[in-house]
């Protein structure tokens, strides 16, 4: 099977490695993995924060991106919550990207049929299931079976895992101290697990919870779900 | 603290303050945690829960459509069962008719069910800028009374007050009211409502006009409808001789057997009751029965304007249940005095800038008052996509272009115009990984202050993902 990688702009810019792990993950189950280059933003941030007019051409330019492809898939559930809920109303084009986008763990779980990617991480892992996956997708136990299934991993219930994190994009610097807020109890939270690592399927809201981990020095590091998938026991992931 | 919120900072400003507030904090939590796992089980004990939702909306959706209609209906109704009916296109109108209505009864004191119409319109403040004495009798809303104070949450206004706060309250302010509170009054729930009971009794009993809003009002029968958990409210409708509904005119619905939805809906999202205690409804006046004179005041106040949103509109669905309060992220740690209007939370978020419009500076900020998480979405018994409408009103307000949006515009344009430049995205990507190393922790400018007053920056990667592509699969 051929699908097209959609890394999105904060994996690209931000987070490579994650996008270098979707690779491997997607490659070492036997898939063809294509970067079409011209991909960019989705447009989530300009849409989210009133800005219809200045989203539409970063629309158009992933529609194009991905024509020809029936499976794109991605390592953010925030950015395919906007092209599956939010395109639609861009026209017809757009909404027919729609539904050939799929967010990673719902790629394994619906499409290529597998809990079990045959990956090993032998460390205490939490789980926080973002928002837009949680609610606009309804990722539901997919990432939990994945998590699961992975050799040496513990994983341990992050108490009061649905809350938000307080990310909000744009939300993150208008309400600075609300955001904040929501953080350190998300922190608080992950912190009484144990855990080694907090996971999430989101790296925008790692990006929020783990500059704050990093902030305070927390004995915790956020991780994307897909590095944890694609450490193997001979190529373990950093 | 003044009872009213005039002149109110924007929401960070004011959330600013709140967040900082340990007890504030500590009292939300408490409440809006018990509430919100009570309800998600009273709601998970039905198992068409969804159906009744969607019912719930198209019901809405469907008297929104016919709005006009269905108020001359329920016009009709009222005035055949003995009520008159008055029209009032805003918050000025409704004060002038009430206060008419009040003097010319002669009397220099009411009791209130606890209404947020009225609270809306600011009735209290009014009438007593007119020599007339307005006495809340819901429990909670005589602590906000007698504290000065102001509501903070739909359904439980004195959300962020503990028991030993309500106490102090009772103990040095109730005696300037009428009755003052029991000597040695401790802060058992038992003790407070005693007090509560014997200085309420005592206006109950003395009254000569109620004034009351309505949950519903039904037109086929002018039927009003009041749901509650104390009994006040009954004995506000029942005493008088004079009753005075001021009700907003999304209030209506066709037919009873609309209202046995929300019945079923309203308690369960709201107190999380299979069943509200009190349900008291009441069809124009009846000889020797209840109040002799009734008179029902339809309330527009930015109604309209709503109803003419395509995308607003849904918002005219609330029933205020506050379920979407009690989920909230945002609400839980800002408190409801930040929104600045009478609705707070994510409903507030949506339908105070609707009525009152985005002139003012917390009304322009409040549809930024959300992380977009959708949890009020999911809980809403009308299914209200709050986190649609606060999109839709962050364009409008966008759009509007004030403080700060002109910046803004060009710095998202700016942002689209490189995203949609692959070169200069690329180009920006590879500067920036180059600086990596140089990045202090703290950087200053609007945006990034914000940020890293509370986050490290991440550790910028050695190259882009689409460079490590083009260096290893092409």
């Amino acid at each position: 099977m051929r699908v097209a990688l959609f890394v999105t702009c904060v994996n690209d810019a931000v987070f490579p490695s994650t996008g270098v792990a979707t690779v491997r993950l997607l490659e070492r189950l036997g898939v063809t993995v294509d970067f079409p280059a011209a991909q960019s933003c989705c447009g989530q941030p300009q849409f989210n924060t009133g800005y219809r007019a200045e989203t539409a051409p970063l629309v158009r330019r992933t529609v194009r991106a991905f024509e020809g492809y029936d499976h794109v898939v991605t390592p953010s559930g925030s950015c395919a919550a906007m092209v599956r809920h939010h395109y639609p109303s861009f026209g017809t084009d757009a909404g027919a990207l729609a539904p050939r986008v799929y967010e990673l763990t719902e790629f394994l779980v619906d499409v290529l049929g597998v809990t079990d990617v045959g990956a090993y991480f032998p460390h205490r892992v939490t789980y926080h299931p973002s928002c837009h996956g949680l609610r606009l997708l309804g990722l539901g136990e997919r990432p939990r079976r994945l998590l699961e299934a992975v050799k040496g991993l513990e994983l341990v219930e992050l108490p009061g895992a649905e809350e938000c994190c307080g990310f909000g994009g744009t939300f993150a610097v208008k309400n600075p101290d609300v955001s904040a807020a929501m953080g350190a109890d998300k922190i608080t939270n992950a912190l009484s697990t144990g855990a080694e690592v907090l996971c999430g399927a989101d790296n925008s809201c790692l990006l929020h919870v783990g500059g704050m981990l990093r902030r305070q020095e927390a004995p915790l590091r956020a991780l994307h779900l897909a590095e944890i998938l694609a450490s193997t026991e001979e190529e373990p992931w950093a | 603290m003044s009872g009213t919120f005039v002149g109110m900072p924007a929401f960070p400003k004011a959330a600013h303050e709140a967040v900082r507030d340990e007890r504030l904090r500590a009292n939300l939590r408490h409440a809006t945690h018990t509430i919100r796992d009570k309800r998600a089980r009273a709601v998970a004990e039905l198992d068409d829960w969804a159906a009744l939702r969607e019912a719930g909306k198209r019901i809405k959706d469907d008297t929104l459509r016919h709005l006009d209609t269905y108020l001359l209906q329920l016009e009709e109704s009222v005035t055949a069962a003995g009520g008159t009916v008055h029209w009032a296109a805003d918050a000025a109108e409704a004060n002038r008719i009430v206060t008419d209505l009040v003097k010319a009864t002669g009397e220099t004191e009411v009791v209130k069910v606890k209404s947020m119409a009225t609270q809306e319109i600011g009735l209290n403040e009014h009438l007593e800028a007119e020599g007339v004495a307005a006495y809340e009798t819901d429990l909670a809303e005589l602590i906000v009374q007698l504290g000065e104070d102001r509501p903070s949450h739909i359904l439980v206004p004195a959300i962020h007050r503990n028991r030993g706060e309500i106490r102090d309250i009772f103990r040095d302010r109730m005696g300037s009211w009428g009755r003052p509170a029991p000597d040695g009054l401790s802060d058992t729930p038992a003790e407070l409502a005693e007090a509560a009971r014997l200085h309420l009794r005592e206006k109950f009993l003395r009254a000569k006009v109620g004034i009351s809003g309505a949950n519903f009002m039904v037109a086929e029968t002018g039927t009003l409808v009041v749901v509650e958990s104390e009994g006040n409210g009954r004995m506000c409708l029942t005493l008088p001789e004079t009753l005075i509904s001021v009700v907003g005119i999304e209030k209506v619905v066709p037919t009873w057997r609309d209202l046995e939805v929300f019945l079923q809906t309203l308690p369960r999202s709201s107190t999380a009751e299979r069943m509200n205690p009190y349900t008291s409804m009441w069809t124009g006046t009846t000889d020797g029965d209840g109040p002799s004179a009734f008179h029902l005041v339809l309330l527009d106040n930015g109604r309209t304007d709503a109803l003419a949103d395509e995308v607003g509109r849904q918002a005219l669905r609330c029933i205020r249940c506050s379920a979407c309060l009690n989920v909230c992220p945002v609400y839980e740690r800002a408190g409801g005095h930040a929104y600045g209007s009478v609705y707070p939370g994510p409903i507030g978020a949506i339908l105070t800038p609707q009525l009152r419009g985005t002139a003012s500076e917390v009304d322009a900020s409040l549809p930024y008052a959300s992380s977009l998480c959708g949890a009020c979405y999911e809980v809403c018994p009308v299914a209200i996509d709050i986190p649609e409408v606060l999109v839709h009103l962050r364009e409008r307000v966008a759009e509007e272009g004030g403080r700060g949006h002109r910046l803004e515009r060009a710095a998202i344009k700016a942002s689209t115009w490189v995203l949609d430049h692959p070169g200069a995205l690329t180009a920006g990507e590879r500067l920036a990984s180059a600086a990596r190393k140089a990045l202090p922790k703290r950087l200053p400018g609007p945006g990034a202050r914000q940020w890293t007053d509370h986050r490290d920056l991440p550790e910028l990667p050695a190259e882009p993902f689409r460079e490590w592509w083009r260096k290893n699969r092409t």
